[in-house]
């Protein structure tokens, strides 16, 4: 049991049992920081455990940090993450072949290799590819992860290290002292803290606004498939016409992409993520990337809530209303760069700056200018329902 | 006027390929009643039942547990169409009363409007009939999808031979392609003795009735049988099923000093569960009620869900002893709903929703039967005994809360784990302990499993099978071929705006060509 067990508070705490909180949490803990996790559900409930696993984020300044660490991960957590290496992006038409060269230029800009691939190549790598592909890439580093399992191994190995996590613990608000934040206030009671980090995905706009720096964010449900296992490929790493996905060290394929649908602010991103009827649209290009598997059978689907900044990316940044507050949304993107993040948010709160990425396009200032109808002007709504229009009237 | 993100749902036509006015899913007692009546009263009725079921798919022991006990007159489905049909008289009175019956149709997904899917303009059904899937939309749907098998570990329960009441029952009575001779049958309630009776008027030998209570849950059927030369056993339990490549020689019985029995086939009939996936996956509201067979759809007296013009009937609205010996019961809450939706499909009015609450009797509740079983099973199972057979999770590996065979599974901190040290971190989900352990995760979507491992979580953490959360149904609710699944007609304007990720502009530039600090608004 952990030295601080039983006192009301932490050093840190961090609100939200995603990956990129768990793994603040965890990097925290290393470091002898004590830290508490606050989430309101299961850990890596929301899209940190739904998601495709894919770790290879060339247009990330935390790309680097995200290929030098994932090779390590089972090790320094102790706990297994499936990480397997490797990647390989399927084009069947030539406009996919375009698509993929930002992918490259990034890749190589950043001094790891990427490499053209011919259908041949592609087949050879690939058994369950067929003979409607035009071209490929091949990326030595990159790769994939089980995101349930890489979450439970956060958590865990956070534990170990006498973090606490505090489940079914939902914040309520917060008490603040001369521009700080200086209490979590939840449903379980009030927890002092040195430090606070927002990491509460969807939830993150709701509760910086509590704090007066709104962050934006708007949420959107996305959904993939799973197939029953076959025969593992030699590189599972395999996505493609506009697919995401992998196959899994079970050997099911696991892929998703399409249309999102936009959540309403008011919407409790847990209870909202059905799947839809485009479940099938996803089953249609996955039997397109792998014709060899048309056969194979799809035995589900799940859906997953994930927030977006207006421009997409992430926003790790100070609260300019709460000094000691930070803010981490990872924009849709967080499962992969999540071993980077955390390393990223632990160094901001020990040494006050991260000393192995730039983070300023991460700023929240960014958004300074942002308009009020940020989200119309984006289209970044939800469908219009009968009732909506019954209410217009 | 806010403009359309184009690669989200919103203005994206979904392609529905029927509308039907009255869908009724599942031809057994409800189901039909249910038709037969919304006919009579002159309703356009659609009746889909998944039945004859692909052999291939019997062989996943989709959507019963079939124990590979069905003879190989299964694999022609022309035969097994007319088996079917004739199954029933009442199925040739619903089509000569109009009703369009589809036979080997299933229904494999239900979707209805709710946030995150406001997309949907009206529910719909996700059809197929194995070689392709499409959608309906409708009016309102009656669901009558029946009972299935819950399982039982114990060494050798993977044999071919052990297998589920509901799947003999329907093999012996709707296919006539039961291959079983001698049976054993494990559990003494009303669905024991009422295969026991069907299985001994078709000519087979019942071994015996195998009962791990003191006494027969159903005495009088038991008192039936046992004149008719079943053993009746109680306080018993199947140690194991021994046997071979063809599967199940016998079974030895512990708590019977060590008893032989020999049979080819054990029929686990330790309880059955109400089939709710499609509720699930549409989202209507469903509770654990001991007393209706475990967790089912909150419905009024009529039938009516908590989704305006979904209607439940029969064993998956609720199972106890009365409607499992007379399907009468089944038949009458079929009708009830059907003068319901009729009702509503004429008035264009959905009436006021009241619950209806707990009923039965103590003698029905699943919550001791299924909790004694699983306790019998956690004695008799070893560390070979795969309580889930697709993913290879044993009860150990269960409570070690262990990953998959494929991981490494003894470091020193992994092995620190249990299902009690997550319990310390609050009520444990059943989905968590999926995610962890793959119990439930393979193809045969965790019909044989799913149960059982509610009982282990309910009894490793002293939670009343009531309070653990319903682990989720996910579409498609039946294994279908991605070939199958796959949508072929697609409209132009979702290929065209079909992203891997949300398309937004700018996501994949590198971080470099940002200016630092500049805001969304300036760069774009």
């Amino acid at each position: 049991m952990n030295a601080t067990n039983g006192t009301k508070g932490a050093s840190v705490i961090i609100v939200g049992g995603g990956v990129s909180g768990l793994s603040s949490a965890w990097w925290l803990a290393r470091a002898g920081v004590d830290v508490m996790v606050i989430e309101k559900g299961i850990v890596g409930w929301g899209a940190s455990g739904r998601n495709g696993g894919g770790a290879t984020h060339h247009q990330s300044p935390l790309f680097l940090e995200e290929q030098r660490l994932w090779p390590q991960m089972d090790e320094l957590l102790r706990y297994p993450t499936e990480f397997q290496p490797k990647r390989i992006r399927i084009a069947l038409s030539d406009q996919q072949v375009e698509e993929f060269k930002i992918g490259v230029d990034n890749t190589r800009g950043q001094g790891f290799p990427a490499e053209w691939l011919d259908p041949k190549q592609v087949r050879d790598l690939v058994p369950l590819a067929g003979n409607n592909v035009v071209g490929g890439v091949y990326y030595e580093r990159g790769g994939h992860a089980n995101p349930q399992r890489t979450v439970q191994a956060y958590a865990w190995a956070l534990q170990d290290l006498g973090g606490r996590i505090l489940q079914h613990t939902a914040v309520t608000g917060f008490q603040r002292r001369g521009g700080k934040v200086a209490a979590v206030e939840t449903n379980a009671g009030v927890f002092s803290c040195d430090t606070l980090i927002l990491a509460a995905g969807p939830q993150t706009g709701r509760l910086s606004a509590l704090l007066d720096s709104e962050v934006p964010v708007t949420a959107a449900r996305a959904e993939m498939i799973v197939t029953e296992p076959l025969p593992l490929m030699p590189i599972g790493g395999v996505d493609g016409n506009h697919l995401y996905g992998r196959q899994t060290l079970r050997g099911n394929l696991a892929y998703g992409g399409g249309p999102h649908e936009w959540l309403r602010p008011e919407d409790d991103a847990v209870a909202v993520r059905p799947s839809s009827p485009l479940a099938r649209n996803v089953a249609k290009r996955l039997a397109e990337l792998f014709p060899k598997a048309a056969h194979i059978r799809v035995i589900r689907s799940w859906a997953g809530v994930i927030e977006n900044t207006p421009d997409g990316r992430p926003v790790i940044d100070r609260l300019p209303t709460a000094a000691n507050a930070i803010v981490a949304t990872m924009s849709s993107v967080g499962f992969g760069l999540s071993p980077a993040t955390g390393r990223a948010i632990s160094q901001l709160v020990i040494d006050g700056r991260c000393d192995f990425a730039d983070l300023s396009s991460f700023r929240l200032s960014r958004f300074g200018n942002l308009s009020p109808d940020w989200r119309e002007e984006r289209g970044w709504l939800p469908p219009q329902t009968e009732d909506d229009d019954a209410r217009a009237a | 006027m806010s403009r359309i993100d184009e690669r989200s749902t919103a203005g994206k036509p979904l392609p529905v390929g029927e509308h039907l006015r009255l869908l009724i899913v599942g031809a057994g007692p409800a189901g039909l009643a249910a038709a037969l009546e919304a006919a009579r009263r002159g309703v356009e009725v659609v009746l889909v039942d998944e039945h004859p079921v692909d052999s291939a798919l019997m062989g996943l022991d989709v959507p019963f547990h079939f124990g590979q006990r069905m003879s190989g007159a299964t694999r022609n489905k022309t035969r097994m169409m007319e088996a079917i049909a004739a199954s029933d008289d009442r199925i040739a009175e619903a089509f000569e009363a109009g009703v369009d019956v589809r036979l080997g149709v299933s229904a494999w997904g239900l979707f209805s409007p709710k946030p995150g899917l406001r997309w949907l303009n009206r529910p719909i059904v996700g059809l197929s009939d194995g070689e392709s899937s499409w959608y309906a939309s409708f009016d309102a749907a009656i669901l009558a999808t029946g009972r299935r098998d819950i399982g039982l570990a114990f060494p050798g329960w993977e044999l071919p031979g052990v297998m589920g009441v509901t799947a003999a029952q329907t093999l012996l009575q709707r296919y006539d392609a039961l291959e079983s001779q001698r049976i054993v049958i494990l559990g003494s309630g009303a669905e024991a003795t009422s295969f026991a009776e069907a299985a001994v008027a078709a000519g087979r030998t019942v071994v015996a009735m195998v009962e791990v209570a003191d006494a027969p849950r159903d005495p009088e059927g038991c008192e039936i049988l046992a004149a008719q030369g079943v053993s009746i056993l109680t306080g018993a339990m199947v140690a194991r099923a021994t046997g071979g490549a063809d599967g199940v020689e016998g079974v030895e019985l512990n708590g019977t000093e060590g008893r032989h029995l020999s049979c080819d086939t054990v029929v686990l009939a330790i309880g059955t569960a109400p089939v709710i996936e499609l509720f699930d996956v549409a989202g209507a509201e469903i509770a654990f009620m001991a007393t209706r067979g475990g967790h089912v759809p909150l419905t009024d007296t009529e039938g009516r869900t908590s989704i305006a013009g979904l209607f439940a009937a029969g064993d998956c609205a609720g199972i106890n002893g009365d409607k499992t010996a007379d399907s009468k019961i089944s038949a009458e809450e079929g009708r009830r709903a059907a003068v319901a939706a009729c009702g509503e499909l004429e008035s264009g009015s959905r009436a006021p929703w009241k619950v209806i609450s707990v009923d039965g009797t103590a003698t029905d509740d699943v919550e001791a039967s299924r909790s004694a079983w699983i306790e019998a099973a956690m004695t008799v199972a070893d560390t070979e005994t795969h309580i889930c057979q697709c993913e290879e999770v044993s009860i150990p590996d269960l409570l070690g809360v262990r990953p998959p065979r494929y991981l490494p599974r003894d470091q020193a901190p992994m092995l620190a784990r249990d299902l009690s040290s997550l319990a310390n971190d609050g009520l444990v989900h059943q989905d968590q302990i999926k995610r962890l352990t793959r119990a439930g995760m393979g193809p045969c979507q965790g019909r044989r499993c799913r149960e059982q491992v509610s009982a282990v979580l309910a009894q490793a953490t002293g939670t009343p099978l009531a309070k653990l959360p319903l682990p989720s149904y996910r579409a498609p609710v039946r294994p279908l071929p991605l070939s199958a699944f796959a949508e072929d007609l697609e409209p132009g304007v979702v290929s065209d705006n079909w992203e891997g990720w949300f398309g937004i502009s700018g996501q994949w530039d590198p971080f470099w060509t940002l200016s630092e600090g500049a805001s969304a608004e300036e760069r774009s």
